[in-house]
């Protein structure tokens, strides 16, 4: 259990974790409006992608690295996010308070039952329990013939907010993406800093004496798991709507794995550097996809070398802090 | 709704198409958006694709209609997602004049909304799934392949016309799959056994095949794109079910498996629009010189991509040159100005060929290569099952 | 649904079983010895196919293509070990993912460099390819017979090595409390090396056995390797025995479900409901299974450890 978060802990200032999480939401932004400026509306929609991964990288780094748990099934909130958007937006229900508080309650109810199975198991055994969670909606999503089956649909319309289209274009979409991202990383900034969160922490370093000292671990475990889903069921909101294209290739384990790689690329803890990561990850895609098929060659050359040479991660090189919360 | 949206997207294509043509001609040479699918277990088919199209271009000199042509390849990775943001970059980034090729329906079915929206040209190079020829069908929309049903028309007429009493069919448990169920009973009159839906990726059939050996059935028939393809036809031949039944297939055995295969495959029969011994001087010169490029034979969906290029060339010499006149590209690609490997070929009202089909048969060369070869026409002049619910004329 | 047919379905899972268990039996290893999770181990499996399916192409011969074939792979696996392992197996758990992670990416990509995105021919050799007969009247692949008959004798094999020498007792010893081991001077390392590549050795030849039958190309590890850890945390980590029949339960589980599931769901919610849903649950099947075995015993059917 422990092991599973060797990262260095430092000690955390919650102002300087503030404004490196500002930096990064800054430097976006400033990227999204010299790409409107310069009139590269594909580099707008490539930096919304950016926005949109990192929500769900953030829920699953904040998830794995102050409660320790490592869910290899993240895809599966995602997804149902996406299905959200896709089944309401078809009904005619395209307000995005109603899609997004949606999607937020279904994931989170759907981890209050699958959350308590895989919580009565740690380490792998618990990364292989998500696992199967994730698999079983992914073979519901594929099943479901009158929404596309396996090939999935494409979303009816664009969401909208209190009657206006904010996501109308891609822009638009980047610039909320950016502004959801900037209040989930502060609120997840946050919560590393109140009691919750330093129990939690507390937890990943010894289980026992947190029990000991009374606090019902699992509980705490829970809320976690249950809040880590919702967030990334609101990026599944969002990624419906940016790619105006829901299937069940959402759900599928491979982008759990992408997920985790990103978030331990990014520095396990380090909030901004899950950021960091899903852009590298992306523009890698990106840009060496374009001059050659065999781009996850050198994006696997890249992780081994960084996970060799340096032992240490993205966020580190960065110089974005662990915000792990230990006095 | 359709219908209004439909005039509107041609009222602004007009409109545009004005502008234009009143702008001289640019010195700009043609963009070419290519998708194609080329990662993951089903990269031989789009592979094949782009292999065929630029081989093509390279015997056109590397200019399409005369034009200095480039070709942006992209990989969609069979991630629809991905597709679309892709595609975006070529709409946006790079000011494709067209989007070409696409291997998978549901990829397709993904990026067609955004490629439609800025009223460029999309032809396909293999996809052809059904709501783009009959409702969803658009003026910005054309096919160099077939629609989906329509290989497994051809082998549900086959099954009919020889008198298979009863067919066990079988396929991945998706879109395409039940399409092409839906495509072989339109022909197919005789009794279904059982249709068993396998998990898209699946490669082991031992429980399938069982149960096939037990159904007492004169034939099989399987649309299993890809690896999929490979292991049941070699579970098939191994478990010596194909001396008990006839395996007929569409997408299955064809030159992107039989390299796998080999004899396993041999005497399977299959429903296609092309084949490589097909009698016409443009596919005997296709065939030889793909060989000697790519040092393999060519599949339909080489032959395909071959198409493609071919296509847009004939296109882009009937417009002069000038590819920012959609109106009249569209007009001249309609005209399907060019040879078809196929041999005759035109375009239907909603974009898509009107073409022969063949029942083709796995066969070994005489030099040990392994190639489909044609063994009668099923259908002759075939329009699709859809067009009738298409709204352009 | 007569016995004959549920006999060959019961062959058909033991077989997938066999294949399963070769994976997942160097893979629970060297977890269980080295606390090591390699999410890579697929690769041997596609090195396996790979390369015994090229040295048989090469040599015309099966058996020469086979044992070229694994030394081959073996010896990759060592190199892999010597240049990434090595220095990850010190590393926490989610550095371990991410970095052979990173290896699947590369190998997956080099394969698909070398021999091409195209699935590769690889069939079994022409004496050993026909049907055996069971009983007078009951057929079974002779291929597939062998893939049994193999599991098998590697399973006892490996039982004999675990139980009865001293490499094997220090395995079990290791895969119990490796830091005693280590203080009681034995080289740690040196046995890692020896596990892990003897767990290669065994994934490669389950593609080497597999590639006749299923299609050989470059992604054929990924799912592989994620029904091998299914089948290592059902069967408790660590333990060899565990992996056995918990590689058989799936493999007979998933086959059975495949095969009955749409059948039996239409006599109970009818023909039209049972086609949509009966596949989707028969793929659901060894998950619902997972979670169950795993709701009553957390630490598996046959902990290593028995603590954890």
């Amino acid at each position: 259990m422990n092991d599973m978060n060797r990262a260095a802990v430092v000690n955390p200032a919650l102002k300087q974790d503030l404004l490196t999480g500002f930096a990064v939401i800054g430097a976006l932004f400033a990227a999204l409006a010299t790409a409107q400026i310069a009139g590269a509306p594909y580099l707008t929609s490539l930096i919304g992608r950016i926005a949109i991964t990192s929500i769900a990288a953030l829920s699953l780094s904040f998830l794995i690295g102050q409660a320790g748990l490592v869910s290899f099934g993240h895809a599966a909130p995602i997804g149902i996010g996406a299905y959200v958007a896709l089944m309401l937006a078809a009904g005619g229900t395209t307000d995005l308070s109603i899609q997004l508080s949606a999607a937020f309650i279904l994931a989170a109810l759907i981890a209050l039952i699958t959350g308590p199975i895989a919580l009565k198991t740690r380490g792998v055994t618990f990364i292989m329990l998500t696992l199967a969670f994730a698999q079983m909606f992914f073979y519901v999503a594929s099943s479901l013939v009158s929404w596309g089956g396996d090939d999935g649909m494409a979303l009816a319309q664009r969401s909208t907010l209190f009657g206006y289209q904010i996501l109308r274009t891609d822009a638009m979409l980047a610039a909320f993406s950016i502004a959801l991202l900037a209040v989930i990383l502060l609120a997840n900034t946050w919560m590393a800093h109140t009691r919750f969160g330093l129990v939690l922490k507390a937890m990943t370093e010894n289980e026992r004496r947190v029990a000991a000292n009374g606090f019902e671990v699992n509980h705490f475990l829970l809320y976690a798991f249950v809040i880590a889903a919702g967030v990334a069921a609101v990026s599944g909101v969002l990624l419906a709507n940016q790619a105006n294209y829901v299937s069940p290739a959402y759900l599928n384990w491979h982008r759990s794995g992408e997920l985790i790689v990103i978030v331990v690329l990014g520095g396990v803890g380090r909030l901004p550097g899950a950021v960091l990561a899903s852009a590298l990850v992306i523009l890698f895609e990106e840009f060496l996809g374009h001059y050659t098929e065999y781009w996850k060659l050198g994006l696997g050359l890249t992780i081994v070398a960084i996970v060799l040479l340096r032992g240490r991660d993205l966020g580190a090189f960065f110089g974005v802090r662990n915000q792990g919360a230990r006095p | 709704m359709r219908k209004t949206q439909i005039s509107a997207l041609m009222a602004s294509t007009l409109l545009v198409s004005a502008f234009a043509a009143s702008a001289t001609v640019s010195a700009e040479p043609v963009k070419i958006g290519f998708v194609a699918t080329l990662s993951g277990p089903s990269a031989p088919l789009g592979v094949h694709m782009r292999n065929g199209f630029q081989l093509a271009l390279k015997e056109l000199g590397g200019k399409l209609g005369g034009q200095p042509t480039e070709v942006v390849i992209v990989d969609d990775e069979l991630k629809p997602d991905v597709a679309v943001t892709k595609v975006k970059g070529l709409l946006e980034r790079d000011k494709v004049n067209v989007v070409a090729g696409v291997v998978f329906s549901n990829v397709m079915m993904a990026i067609a909304k955004p490629v439609f929206e800025s009223e460029t040209l999309l032809v396909s190079g293999n996809a052809g799934p059904s709501p783009l020829a009959g409702a969803g069908c658009s003026p910005f929309f054309f096919s160099a392949s077939y629609q989906n049903d329509q290989n497994h028309e051809a082998m549900g007429a086959y099954a009919q016309a020889k008198g298979f009493k009863r067919v066990v069919l079988m396929t991945p448990n998706y879109q395409a799959g039940r399409d092409s169920l839906a495509g072989f009973k339109r022909y197919y009159k005789g009794e279904v056994v059982e249709e068993m839906l396998t998990p898209l990726g699946q490669l082991d059939f031992s429980a399938e095949l069982a149960k096939l050996a037990a159904s007492g059935a004169d034939a099989v028939f399987t649309f299993m794109p890809g690896g999929m393809g490979v292991a049941l036809v070699k579970q098939f031949s191994q478990s010596g079910l194909n001396k008990k039944m006839q395996f007929l297939s569409a997408f299955t055995v064809d030159e992107t498996t039989l390299p796998a295969t080999k004899d396993a495959a041999e005497g399977m029969i299959s429903g296609a629009q092309w084949a490589p011994n097909l009698e016409n001087a443009e596919n005997k010169a296709f065939v030889a010189a793909y060989e000697k490029e790519f040092g393999a034979p060519p599949s339909l969906y080489a032959s395909q991509g071959y198409d493609l290029a071919k296509l847009l060339d004939g296109a882009i010499k009937t417009t002069g040159g000038n590819v920012s006149d959609k109106a009249a590209l569209r007009k001249a690609i309609a005209a399907a100005p060019f040879k078809s490997v196929r041999g005759a070929f035109k375009f239907n009202a909603n974009g898509f060929p009107i073409q022969d089909f063949f029942v083709v048969k796995a066969v070994k060369r005489a030099d040990g290569a392994f190639v489909t070869q044609m063994q009668e026409k099923i259908f002759s002049a075939q329009s699709d099952a859809y067009v009738a619910q298409c709204a352009l004329k | 649904m007569n016995s004959s047919l549920v006999l060959l379905q019961l062959l058909n899972g033991l077989q997938l079983g066999m294949v399963l268990f070769l994976v997942a039996a160097g893979l629970t290893l060297v977890f269980g010895v080295m606390d090591f999770i390699n999410l890579a181990h697929g690769v041997q499996y596609t090195l396996g196919a790979y390369l015994t399916a090229a040295s048989t192409a090469y040599f015309a011969n099966f058996g020469i293509g086979l044992i070229v074939g694994l030394a081959s792979a073996a010896v990759l696996g060592y190199l892999l070990e010597l240049l990434v392992f090595r220095v990850l197996t010190s590393r926490s758990h989610l550095e371990q993912v991410l970095g052979t992670f990173g290896v699947i990416l590369i190998v997956t990509d080099a394969m698909k460099l070398i021999f091409g995105p195209a699935p590769i021919s690889f069939s079994a050799p022409e004496a050993l390819s026909g049907m055996v007969m069971l009983t007078p009247t009951l057929a079974y692949p002779l291929w597939r017979m062998l893939i049994i008959l193999a599991g098998v004798g590697v399973a006892l094999l490996l039982w004999l090595l675990v139980a009865r020498t001293r490499i094997g007792m220090l395995v079990r010893a290791g895969s119990t409390d490796r830091e005693i081991v280590d203080l009681m001077g034995v080289n740690i390392d040196r046995l890692f090396v020896l596990v892990f590549v003897f767990g290669a050795l065994l994934a490669a030849f389950a593609g080497a056995m597999a590639g006749p039958l299923i299609s050989v190309e470059p992604t054929m590890g990924d799912n592989i390797v994620i029904l091998a850890f299914v089948v290592i945390v059902v069967g408790g980590i660590g333990s060899v025995r565990g992996a056995f029949f918990a590689a058989i339960l799936i493999g007979v589980v998933d086959v059975l479900g495949r095969a009955f599931a749409t059948t039996l769901l239409k006599s109970v919610i009818g023909a039209s409901a049972a086609t949509a849903a009966g596949p989707a649950l028969a793929s659901m099947l060894i998950y619902i299974l997972m979670v169950l075995i795993l709701m009553a015993r957390p630490a598996g059917l046959f902990s290593a450890s028995g603590a954890t």
